[in-house]
């Protein structure tokens, strides 16, 4: 028990005198992560990005009877 | 129902997919590669117990962990394209896709995720060897998860393993190892991380330049080049290796992408490999497209059919054999895949009857059509074809699939000649006198990020116009959304990707300048 505590305080030290000493390239690579993540699921996903057949169809069958509609009428008009 | 397609969605849609896949994969070789190089020279320091290899190993992770960071989940967004423009092919490839992308997610996270962090954070508070081999396991790692996407792209170029289940309307995999031992997936996944390693090898060796040129870190730039020169060769020549392998790959299982990657129309024995070309139109046409020909070329005679059938009387078939078929040789034409394609839709179509009508006998009895083996081989596998109105549709575009594929070729020997040429003069012990070679070096940069970039281009252009080989067209693939909200989303990524692009470029030449600390 002992031993796991001891390495749990290690795994956990690791990290944060890990980011307490970031230099300071690290610390700007990690605003962009977070700007990136921020702007990706906060927004994009949000806003853009949502799922075509979950936001349409309730349940896994009616996505299915769709599916097999498209692919039986499907015929492309590209040259 | 597709009947009346806005081709300007399609169009739309694949270039915003293109622009974050290319965008995505200026980041992910250089992690591939420079994993391995940062393994490398960590166990030359563990080995020796030199603290300058200790040095110059934190300089090039300090550089890994800028790209690392800009790049890593760039890749999500395409899988938010997937649910979100390309519902219907989403839907259709089933867990195909779903089980190796789950694969990957969970081996990114434990793998990389955690020892990722015991690289940066753990130096001098693990001991020598676990941080060593957590080193290892983050190269490893990195790998093993490009590994179950280029599983999952390689069954778009040739699907193998699964049955289709009309119930569901979805694929579904009923032999994994046949998914995971596709041969297209083997070649795809020791070409990529071959080229992944020699890119990383270039960026080496491309900034170890920069320091011989202004005189700086002479030590750093000379080791670091050496070890980067050793890997850039060798996995040169693994890529020449591994490039042969998936070119005769493409000649068996996707010979219209390869006829096009030669420009080749008219099949022919003794069939010459075009070393160099220049294309050019001309006055004929295969139904409204029209057909090259070569402005000037290069050929080696014979090669491309002894590369491909293994001797020169070996018939490597052309475009027309494909659009025409060709009854001596056994290649089957498109008209025909085309009517086998609508037979297999029309038995969808009456199955879709029978659900309706609720004829539980007809519903068993074309489920079983499905499962037949005659069937899948004969018909299921040209269903793609029955959105084909056109034969001469299922030629890709020739000049780009021409180029991308001569060029990323091309390149490939220019950067075997640059490895050769660094170790020999490393070896002679001339190579910071030989400025004219170092700048070249230098300004050959970006090469490898465009042959790896062209080699995608080739994938997937060559590919079209199916998102699944054969079995899916790309036009009933994408999800009935507004033109406008892709046009919308194609401009945020734009910009969203330039920025982080500009984001990385300035912050690693910085801390490039700023040079190994002491």
């Amino acid at each position: 028990m002992n031993r796991i505590l001891l390495f749990l305080n290690r795994f956990i030290r690791l990290y944060y005198d890990g980011f307490r000493d970031m230099p300071n390239w690290g610390r700007k690579i990690w605003i962009i992560i977070i700007i990136k993540l921020f702007i990706m699921f906060a927004i994009l996903k949000i806003f853009f990005f949502h799922d075509f057949l979950k936001s349409k169809y309730d349940n896994d069958k009616q996505r299915s009877e769709y599916v097999r509609d498209q692919l039986i009428n499907s015929h492309a008009t590209h040259d | 129902m597709i009947d009346n397609f806005d081709m300007s969605l399609v169009d739309w849609s694949r270039a915003q997919f293109a622009l974050t896949a290319i965008y995505h994969w200026i980041f992910v070789p250089l992690t591939l590669g420079l994993s391995f190089i940062l393994a490398i020279m960590e166990s030359i320091y563990v080995k020796t117990g030199n603290e300058e290899w200790k040095r110059i190993t934190r300089f090039w992770m300090t550089l890994f962990g800028i790209n690392f960071a800009i790049g890593v989940a760039t890749g999500i967004i395409l899988e938010f394209e997937f649910g979100t423009n390309w519902s219907n092919y989403s839907w259709f490839v089933g867990d195909i896709f779903g089980a190796p992308l789950a694969v990957e997610g969970i081996l990114a996270f434990f793998l990389e995720s955690t020892f990722v962090a015991v690289m940066f954070f753990g130096w001098n508070k693990v001991s020598k060897k676990f941080h060593l081999t957590s080193t290892w396991l983050v190269a490893v790692g990195a790998n093993l998860s490009a590994l179950w996407i280029l599983v999952a792209n390689a069954w778009m170029q040739h699907p193998v393993g699964m049955i289709f289940n009309p119930e569901t309307a979805r694929n579904e995999m009923v032999n994994f190892w046949a998914v995971i031992f596709n041969q297209v997936a083997i070649d795809k996944f020791l070409h990529t991380i071959s080229s992944g390693f020699l890119l990383a090898s270039m960026f080496v060796v491309s900034i170890s330049s920069w320091f011989l040129i202004r005189r700086r870190e002479m030590y750093m730039a000379k080791r670091s080049m050496l070890i980067a020169g050793i890997f850039g060769f060798l996995s040169s020549v693994l890529v020449a290796y591994t490039g042969d392998s998936s070119a005769r790959t493409i000649s068996q299982v996707q010979q219209v992408k390869f006829a096009s990657m030669e420009a080749l129309y008219e099949g022919k024995t003794n069939a010459g490999l075009v070393a160099f070309g220049l294309l050019k139109d001309t006055d004929r046409k295969i139904g409204n497209k029209t057909v090259k020909d070569f402005l000037v070329k290069i050929e080696i005679p014979s090669l491309l059919s002894v590369l491909t059938g293994g001797d020169k009387d070996a018939y490597v078939p052309g475009l027309k054999d494909h659009i025409d078929g060709n009854v001596e040789r056994k290649i089957m034409a498109t008209p025909e895949k085309m009517e086998r394609g609508k037979y297999a839709q029309g038995v969808l179509q009456i199955y879709n009857r029978a659900r309706m009508t609720g004829d539980k006998e007809q519903i068993e009895s074309i489920k079983g059509i499905f499962k037949d083996k005659d069937f899948q081989t004969n018909y299921f596998r040209y269903f793609g074809y029955a959105s084909v109105q056109k034969p001469e549709e299922v030629i890709p575009n020739v000049s780009i699939t021409f180029y991308s594929f001569h060029l990323m070729v091309m390149l490939g020997f220019i950067f075997l000649l640059i490895f050769a040429m660094a170790l020999y003069f490393l070896f002679r012990d001339e190579i910071a006198d030989k400025r004219w070679f170092l700048w070249i070096v230098l300004f050959s940069l970006p090469l490898p990020y465009i042959a790896s970039e062209l080699g995608w281009i080739l994938t997937e252009v060559g590919r079209q116009p199916w998102i699944i080989q054969d079995l899916m067209h790309v036009s009933g693939a994408v999800s009935q959304i507004k033109t406008g909200s892709v046009i919308t989303t194609f401009i945020l990524f734009s910009v969203l990707f330039t920025g982080l692009l500009i984001s990385e470029i300035s912050i690693m030449l910085k801390q490039i300048k700023t040079g190994p600390r002491h």
